[in-house]
């Protein structure tokens, strides 16, 4: 979130799309009844069902599920055709007086560059003309037919209200409703909020369904104000956590990149992450990229990291992919790469899309290794339940280990939420039986591979010899120990600059926060932006003071929030270029001539001047991106892309299959299927009585939503002979499951290019382990398809086909 | 002692506090006339449910087993968000969720209606229940069953005109929301509306709460919800647990939530004039045989039958028989 | 056939003579009857009257009360209704009973000698037969729909609640016809060996039923002398 959960109650529209916030994030909805009830803000959603959310929205519109960059697009369309657009923020925050190299086009669906073969752009034509002073060249005048606005307006012209249906299935009165009602908000005192989730994410061009609406809402000037933003709602309490220290293959902790095999040594890992300022004057905060670089090398490998060894840049780990992402580890499993695999928290029986090759990939394995509080499927998959996990035992040969953990209820430490916030929290309980926190399991796993490099070498044993393990008790790091590590301390005395006889930190303690940090190898920092976190001032995350002058919703003695206790990013943008405040009814900040004062932390520095610093200091030019350049790999524009098994063809081009650039294994194309043998459009979500795979083991969860189900319109029910409450079977072209059918008026077919769409939901909450009745999950249909930049797996849009049934055998 | 609690939301203290609802606190009590007067007047209090801001987490539904301590099966999907299908002995509240056209747009609106005891101001379960304490209602609104005096007759069924109390098939007593009487004696609001998120349940004195639906009602007059209004209904007196609904003149569509409830007029004869009538046919009876008795000999068989019976059963019948009869 | 005379009704002379009227089995029925009703009736009072809801204690506690009072119900039933089998037949109305029923005022006053000469029994004993049979369906219907434990799912509330009212009213009915019953028998006196010996006197049976009396003799229906 680029806000916090609290914050929406300032906001005058809630755009509710790509995601059910009522069902998924019902707590953190209470702030848009708050919106609603207050200040008598309106409510939209744009779903393919009519959804929790729906059932309390001022207007609801229906949408083809993969079809969100269209109908965002016509949007902008709508607004930028009848001037609803917030100008000055426009002009001014926003890239659009960026003139763009000649060689860059868009037709047929495809930007320049693309190649086939590879799957891939050439995408060096997406980017700014430089200018001889080695800035990028503007029109401030928007006259420019290159700059960016005009190629936008261009760009997004085709995306007509009549379009928008063709493509989306949403009529054109609804459509045109929801564009008006959100076109109000370019007012500079009305915001809209986007909540979104996993609907968006999880496409093969997910990241672009965000960038569409991000981009919406710089035009009508609503990121870094209070009650507007981009806000993404995680699913896991702690999911922001994992990101933001790097639990993914391509990242260290706080976005920090993991070097590629071409990165040989430090500096040529540097070369690429100056940074440089694209416009003059600006702050481009990512020069300090060496820094908290040095820093997390410092935290991992203390006295071993050093100047003159790279600062042990050869520990690292090289990529020699772009990412081993889930489906690309399963991939390499199931083609019998992997001997052994750790599965630390999570169910990937159930959470992988196309179960079978999960199945079958675990199954090749020599060892597997899970840790969780709970059953789960994965730790079971080579047992045979019948229908529900029609498995040959005596087939497989894999060893599992099963690790029994704690709850987040049995143990200490910090969950960071979808608004940033780290929030510390106490052990509640004792684990029971034989469950060890993480930590424990963790240190005695490394403890003693430690044990068997010393004994035994190896090819290069450094980095595990070398980790550092300063803990109190090495067997298990205690939760204190490693905030103090992430946060981050001095390793000598650090001295003013100015005033070399100032010691701003002393050896031994902790900094202040991460603009302390330095990259000389004075300081260790576990994750940058993390650092503040907990400090000399103590615990921060442990703070519970909610003060809230003025009612802002800021909460700053509240925790605390990354960077810097910052609880709305950009917030610099919520004034204009005088430094007033584009509502004054809403200051976050103001300028008082001098400096930046108002409710939040600034996200500049506190004395830029305001026509002369811009407010997205993470970005080279200092200005956010409606162009984004090269910076990713499907597009400087978001553009409509079908979904890999789509009902209908893409409108722009017929030929093109899903997002050009989605990577694809080649053993899963067989697997896609069409419409001509699968006719309807499936979904999968979530339910608010289950989280995950998990409450299915509460029974008081299960009692509330006992029975794996699909929903279907009443339409297709009667077109297929579906009983409601009877069981039906769903399949693709990768699996089958059978399910008890509800049948709703919630889900209305579409009619999309002529064709009349019928749409399948499939929650996700059921298994074969738990104490909810046997069931199956939507993973076992889903095509293996990866977002473009990221590679989430796509689990919203896929095709299946569906009759009636009878219900499944317990044994098979 | 302190009054009723004013909300849901604050938190307990952390020292052990003793009830504030005891036998003086009593207003009516089951199955028995004579009732001292109770020894304060506690401020009413009322629960609100805001359909139109609700959506349907069920949270009170677990909130409500959590503190309850009930255990609701876990059963099956028959084509409905509705888990539970319908209130159990173990499930005292129960969202329950309707697709509804609405004719006027053509709109589909999902209503969801969390069930459970409405807590009447004339409680039909009191009323019809012959077990003496039973059924107790609080000054401040609260009807409680009393497990330990409960019989398990049912009767309670009958006279609910909302449906709402369930028989347990294990130990045969009755079950209901009991508005967490045992939370609100200790200044705690129920459990249900303290877990609610969005806070569509809302908690405190009933002045406070119509002044609550007030706005909540202005609110959705303003988003086009011309009869939203306050479900509060008089053929019960009034209850302690209150609506505020979009569509307020007509009830009967979120689940059958009805239009007019009043206890059933079968219901009021059969605790009403049966009784008396019934009193005073049995007493005519039995004060005319007695009367009778005192008043008229004994139908004793004399000599003369006697000798005239010897005499037949000696002639064997000789005498002619009375003539052959027919059946009438 | 017109039947007068039951099978078991059989003459034995002595002194005097008395004349069988019910056999063991049909003595054990009307007991097993009379007690369950009479246990129906303070357990359906107690749960009817709050004043009389002590009686419960006679029970075991409301509880117990609560589970028993239907048991007995369907007791009583079975046991009535092979009573019934037996007796139905006897109390078929005839032609006398509306002379009977004319004489009310005299039978009332104890004035014997003006009724005609009845048959086994008389209009206000078949009243009774017949009213205690009526009710008593009434009661096992209606009970069962208010037999919370077993049958409540099969009905709708409204129903039950009608049910329960039916109940309420078929239970006064009855409690009135069995006080008549009862105060009946005592105040027609000799009448309750008929229930306990099994057997009436001969005279008895000639001021009451004399037809019937008749009847016995003139088929020499003649047992043991007692």
């Amino acid at each position: 979130m680029t806000n916090a959960w609290t914050d929406i109650k300032n906001t005058d529209l809630v755009v509710v799309m790509g995601g059910n916030a009522a069902e998924a994030h019902p707590c953190g909805f209470k702030w848009v009844t708050e919106a609603k009830a207050q200040r008598g803000a309106k409510l939209i959603v744009v779903d393919p069902r009519y959804t929790r959310t729906a059932s309390v929205a001022d207007f609801y519109a229906p949408i083809r599920q993969g079809t969100d960059i269209a109908f965002l697009l016509g949007v902008i369309n709508y607004c930028i055709k009848n001037d609803k657009v917030q100008w000055e923020y426009t002009k001014a925050f926003t890239n659009a007086s960026y003139i763009v190299k000649d060689g860059y086009a868009y037709s047929d669906g495809l930007f320049t560059g693309y190649d086939e073969e590879k799957r891939d752009y050439d995408r060096s034509s997406w980017d700014y003309v430089m200018g001889e002073d080695g800035f990028a060249v503007t029109d401030p005048t928007l006259q420019h037919p290159r700059c960016v606005w005009n190629l936008l307006k261009e760009h997004v012209s085709a995306y007509t209200p009549e379009m928008v249906e063709r493509i989306c299935g949403t009529p054109r009165d609804k459509f045109l409703r929801v564009a008006q009602m959100i076109s109000e908000c370019s007012s500079p005192t009305k915001t809209m909020t986007s909540m979104y989730a996993l609907g968006w994410t999880q496409h093969s061009h997910g990241a672009q369904n965000i960038r569409a609406m991000a981009m919406l809402q710089l035009i009508l000037g609503n990121i870094g104000v209070r009650g507007g933003g981009m806000n993404a709602l995680r699913g896991h309490s702690n999911i922001q956590g994992l990101t933001d220290l790097g639990l993914m293959s391509h990242l260290l902790t706080g976005y920090l990149n993991m070097p590629t095999e071409k990165e040989t040594d430090f500096e040529t890992y540097m070369s690429s992450r100056q940074f440089r300022p694209l416009r003059p004057g600006q702050t481009s905060y990512w020069q300090n990229y060496r820094k908290f670089m040095v820093s997390f090398q410092k935290s991992m490998w203390g006295d071993a990291a050093r100047a003159d060894n790279g600062w042990a840049y050869d520990y690292l780990p090289k990529l020699d992919v772009p990412a081993y992402d889930v489906l690309r580890v399963f991939e390499l499993m199931n083609s019998g790469r992997v001997n052994g695999y750790i599965c630390q928290g999570f169910n990937p029986v159930l959470a992988f899309p196309n179960r079978g090759k999960v199945t079958s990939a675990l199954s090749k394995l020599k060892f597997l290794i899970t840790m969780d509080p709970l059953e789960t499927e994965t730790a079971r998959f080579w047992e045979n339940h019948g229908e529900y996990n029609d498995i040959a035992t005596r087939s497989i040969n894999t060893e599992v280990f099963q690790l029994p953990t704690t709850c987040f209820a049995e143990e200490e430490g910090s969950l960071t939420n979808s608004g940033r916030w780290l929030q510390w929290h106490w052990q509640g309980g004792s684990p029971p039986g034989e469950a060890k926190h993480d930590t424990w399991i963790m240190a005695q796993i490394f403890l003693r591979i430690r044990e068997l490099y010393r004994k035994e070498g190896g090819p290069f044993p450094d980095p595990i010899l070398n980790l550092s393990w300063n803990y109190h008790d090495p067997n298990e790091p205690e939760p204190e120990e490693l905030a103090k590590e992430i946060n981050g301390r001095a390793l000598t005395d650090l001295r003013d600059p100015a005033d070399p006889n100032r010691v701003l930190v002393p050896a031994g303690k902790l900094v202040t926060n991460f603009s302390q940090l330095r990259d000389d190898g004075s300081t260790a920092c576990g994750c940058w932006i993390y650092s503040g976190c907990f400090n000399e001032a103590g615990n921060n995350m442990a703070r519970r003071d909610n003060h809230d002058p003025d009612d802002t919703g800021a909460y700053l003695g509240w925790t605390f929030a990354w960077p810097l206790n910052r609880r709305t990013l950009y917030n610099r943008a919520s004034a204009d270029l005088q430094g007033k405040p584009w509502d004054p009814s809403r200051k976050l900040l103001e300028w008082d001539g001098t400096k930046w004062t108002g409710y939040d932390v600034p996200d500049i520095a506190p004395n830029a001047r305001p026509d002369q610093v811009m407010p997205f200091i993470m970005n080279q030019e200092g200005v956010s991106r409606l162009f984004s350049r090269g910076l990713m790999r499907d597009g400087p524009f978001p553009s409509h892309m079908e979904p890999f098994e789509s009902p209908v063809a893409n409108v722009f081009n017929p030929r093109m299959r899903g997002n050009p650039v989605a990577r694809i294994f080649q053993s899963d194309v067989a697997q896609f299927g069409t419409s001509d043998e699968f006719p309807f459009a499936a979904t999968s979500y979530r339910l608010t009585e289950h989280f995950h795979y998990w409450t299915k083991h509460n029974r008081v969860n299960a009692a509330l939503q006992p029975e794996f189900f699909v929903e279907i319109s009443e339409e297709l029910a009667a077109l297929r002979g579906v009983v409601n409450g009877g069981w039906v079977r769903v399949w693709s072209k990768r699996g089958s499951v059978k399910a008890k059918a509800v049948v709703t008026k919630r889900i209305r077919p579409l009619t999309c290019d002529g064709k009349v769409v019928h749409v399948v939901g499939i929650p996700l909450h059921w298994g074969f382990v738990g104490a909810a009745k046997k069931g199956f999950g939507p993973n076992s249909l889903s095509p293996f398809v990866g977002e473009a930049n990221i590679e989430t797996p796509s689990y919203k849009a896929f095709l299946v086909n569906l009759e009636p049934t009878t219900a499944p055998g317990v044994q098979s | 002692m302190s009054d009723s609690p004013r909300t849901a939301v604050s938190n307990p203290p952390v020292q052990p506090m003793a009830s504030n609802l005891g036998q003086g606190d009593l207003i009516r009590r089951s199955a028995t006339d004579e009732l001292p007067p109770p020894q304060r007047q506690l401020t009413p209090v009322a629960k609100l449910i805001d359909v139109s801001k609700c959506i349907g987490c069920k949270a009170c539904q677990s909130a409500c087993v959590e503190w309850n301590d009930t255990t609701p099966a876990v059963g099956e999907n028959v084509g409905a968000y509705t888990n539970p299908h319908d209130l159990t002995e173990n499930m005292f509240t129960l969202m329950r969720f309707t697709e509804w056209v609405n004719p006027s747009t053509d709109n589909l609106e999902w209503l969801i209606r969390k069930d459970g005891c409405m807590h009447c101001a004339d409680p039909g379960c009191l009323k019809a229940c012959p077990a003496p304490g039973a059924i107790v209602q609080y000054t401040n609104g609260i009807v409680d069953f009393i497990h330990e005096n409960c019989i398990g007759c049912g009767y309670c069924v009958k006279g609910c005109p909302f449906n709402i109390p369930r028989i347990s098939k294990a130990d045969h007593r009755a079950y209901k929301c009991t508005l967490c009487s045992d939370r609100v004696a200790v200044g705690q609001g129920p459990a249900c509306a303290k877990a609610c998120p969005t806070q569509a349940i809302v908690f405190g004195t009933k002045e406070d709460m119509k002044r609550h639906a007030e706005g909540r009602i202005a609110d959705l007059k303003s988003r086009g919800y011309a009869n939203a209004g306050l479900y509060d209904p008089p053929g019960v007196g009034g209850t302690h647990v209150m609506y505020v609904l979009h569509h307020n003149d007509q009830p009967h569509i979120y689940a059958g939530l009805p239009d007019d409830p009043k206890i059933s007029a079968v219901v009021q004869t059969w605790k009403g004039l049966t009784k008396y009538v019934g009193l005073a046919a049995m007493g005519f009876m039995a004060a005319g045989s007695l009367i009778h008795g005192v008043f008229t000999r004994p139908n004793r068989v004399s000599r003369e039958d006697e000798e005239n019976a010897e005499k037949l059963v000696k002639t064997g019948g000789a005498e002619p028989p009375p003539p052959a009869e027919e059946r009438a | 056939m017109v039947e007068r005379v039951q099978p078991g009704d059989t003459l034995h002379p002595g002194r005097p003579s008395t004349v069988g009227r019910y056999g063991i089995g049909a003595r054990i029925n009307h007991w097993v009857t009379a007690f369950s009703l009479i246990l129906l009736v303070l357990s359906g009072l107690a749960l009817f009257y709050p004043s009389l809801f002590f009686l419960t204690g006679l029970f075991g506690g409301g509880q117990n009360t609560r589970a028993v009072h239907p048991w007995i119900g369907v007791l009583l039933f079975i046991s009535f209704f092979i009573l019934f089998a037996q007796l139905w037949k006897a109390n078929l109305p005839r032609r006398d009973d509306r002379v009977w029923l004319s004489k009310i005022k005299d039978v009332i006053a104890g004035h014997e000698e003006n009724l005609p000469e009845l048959g086994k029994y008389n209009a206000g004993q078949k009243f009774i037969f017949w009213g205690m049979s009526f009710l008593i369906l009434v009661l096992i219907g209606s009970g069962l729909l208010i037999w919370e434990q077993y049958f409540a799912p099969y009905s709708s509330i409204p129903t039950r609640r009608v049910a329960v009212l039916v109940h309420a009213i078929a239970a006064v009915l009855i409690i009135c016809v069995f006080i008549l019953h009862v105060y009946a028998a005592f105040w027609t006196r000799g009448t309750l060996r008929a229930m306990t010996r099994g057997s009436v006197t001969a005279g008895w049976a000639w001021r009451h039923h004399r037809k019937w009396l008749r009847e016995i003799v003139g088929q020499r229906k003649i047992g043991p002398a007692e």
